[in-house]
């Protein structure tokens, strides 16, 4: 089989291409923001609320953690719009699906990180006389947060590559970017070629910076 | 100063206090003795709320708190502002591991309190220098031995000025050679004047430097008298028991 490859012609959808990037990495900073922070009211929620707070907060995270991702992007389009009765553009929902979606998913990362904290750590910031919130900042979180790290360079990488799925959306991310030159040059392989090293050049520095945090010997417990 | 009253604590269907009634006069010094789960610890947890009674009343200072299990437990501020008036040291040590030794004093006066760090930093320097640890103030807790961390974690506790020292077992978890050095620190303190609760295994330390000594057992104290007395010639049979594993009051740490 013979296939002359010629990337030369994508140079001239040099800005179509940028503009996906641009979408895809604001996509992913803005939902991972987003999704950290829903994250962190679902985990603080279920450890610190009654248990009537704790439930639907459950129930909402699990909903999100055990349906396909695309299937949700879809739904919340298509369906939220006509049960809650507001319009919702393409890109609204994708914020929307993919900050529920990623924060289903760090609220565990959470949850596990301030797990985690020894327990005498709680005693020690309490018998001072802390508050639960001062626990929470000064003791607790710092230490939490060290272990989250990794996991949560993970999850965000997880969260770059789902934000492919907003292009079924006709939101102009990189792969959708990629499906309009196929479509204007009928030339998928080399586009599509090149949009995975877009992501591949994109992700490697962030899992090698993930795999650094996880080998960096950790301080031992005082 | 401290006074507990028909203080019960059960965990699931464990009942852990059967109704202990207990008071350290102010510079008072009364050592906790008793067999393992004997409930010592849960009283020191229950007086400083780590551990919250069930029934019964505990005061610290002028401020006393009921509890009898029906009524709403006092508002998280209320119970933090009650803690902030007792120390407490660990076995453990539980210093915080993500602090340098200095900012591990300052955090109770900074972070409770709200001291500015510059007002806080020379007092707790002349507390660690108190425990004989200022050349150590920017090292970090992993680098310091077990005797060493639990020095710290008595200047961290010191240094919210608390009105009551509360000790669980602060030498258990220390290899035999530095359980001398914080020992020599407590007796300091509490010669110095300091209130005093201290759950023990070291018999001979309690002689020394307690004035009362309370022998527990199964969740109640079953005798509690002047230090020397009750563990030299204890009058109830249970202490006696106990106190024979001791041969009359040895100084090496017994197994927690």
């Amino acid at each position: 089989m013979h296939y002359e490859w010629d990337f030369g012609f994508l140079w001239q959808y040099r800005g179509l291409i940028g503009i996906g990037i641009a979408y895809t990495v604001g996509f992913t900073l803005l939902t991972s923001v987003l999704g950290f922070l829903a994250g962190a009211v679902i985990a603080l929620g279920r450890i610190a609320g009654r248990p009537w707070m704790a439930a639907p907060l459950v129930a909402l995270m699990e909903v999100f953690r055990c349906t396909p991702v695309l299937v949700q992007l879809v739904w919340i389009y298509y369906a939220l719009p006509v049960l809650v009765g507001v319009e919702l553009s393409p890109a609204a929902a994708a914020v929307i699906t993919l900050s529920l979606y990623g924060g289903a998913f760090y609220a565990e990362i959470i949850r596990g990180g301030i797990r985690g904290v020894e327990p005498g750590q709680w005693d020690a910031g309490r018998a001072l006389g802390m508050t639960r919130a001062k626990l929470m900042r000064s003791v607790v979180l710092p230490q939490a947060l060290r272990r989250m790290v990794p996991p949560l360079v993970n999850q965000t990488i997880l969260q770059l590559k789902n934000t492919s799925l907003v292009s079924t959306l006709a939101v102009p991310d990189l792969l959708y970017q990629g499906q309009l030159i196929t479509s204007a040059t009928y030339r998928p392989l080399e586009v599509y070629t090149m949009v995975a090293v877009v992501y591949f050049a994109i992700l490697l520095p962030l899992t090698q910076l993930a795999r650094l945090l996880e080998t960096r010997p950790s301080r031992v417990a005082a | 100063m401290v006074a507990v009253r028909g203080l019960r604590k059960r965990f699931g269907r464990l009942d852990v206090l059967k109704g202990i009634d207990l008071r350290v006069p102010r510079g008072g010094a009364v050592a906790l003795i008793g067999p393992s789960g004997s409930g010592k610890s849960t009283l020191l947890r229950c007086i400083n709320l780590l551990d919250t009674p069930d029934a019964g009343s505990v005061r610290v200072g002028d401020r006393r708190l009921d509890f009898d299990g029906r009524r709403r437990l006092p508002p998280d501020r209320e119970m933090a502002a009650f803690r902030a008036r007792a120390g407490m040291v660990f076995q453990g040590f539980n210093l915080f591991p993500h602090m340098s030794v200095i900012d591990n004093v300052m955090s109770g006066p900074v972070v409770v309190k709200g001291v500015k760090r510059d007002v806080a930093r020379p007092m707790a320097l002349s507390l660690l220098d108190r425990v004989g640890l200022a050349g150590k103030a920017g090292d970090h807790p992993a680098s310091l031995s077990g005797g060493q961390k639990q020095r710290v974690a008595i200047a961290r506790a010191l240094a919210m000025e608390p009105e009551v020292m509360l000790f669980d077992e602060a030498t258990s978890a220390l290899d035999p050679k530095l359980v001398g050095e914080v020992l020599a620190v407590i007796r300091d303190l509490a010669r110095g004047g300091m209130t005093t609760v201290l759950v023990t295994h070291e018999m001979a330390f309690a002689r020394d430097v307690a004035d009362r000594v309370a022998f527990m057992r199964d969740g109640v104290v079953v005798e509690e008298g002047p230090a020397r007395q009750v563990i030299e010639d204890p009058r109830e049979p249970a202490t006696r028991t106990f106190l024979g594993h001791f041969h009359g009051g040895r100084s090496a740490p017994a197994a927690p």
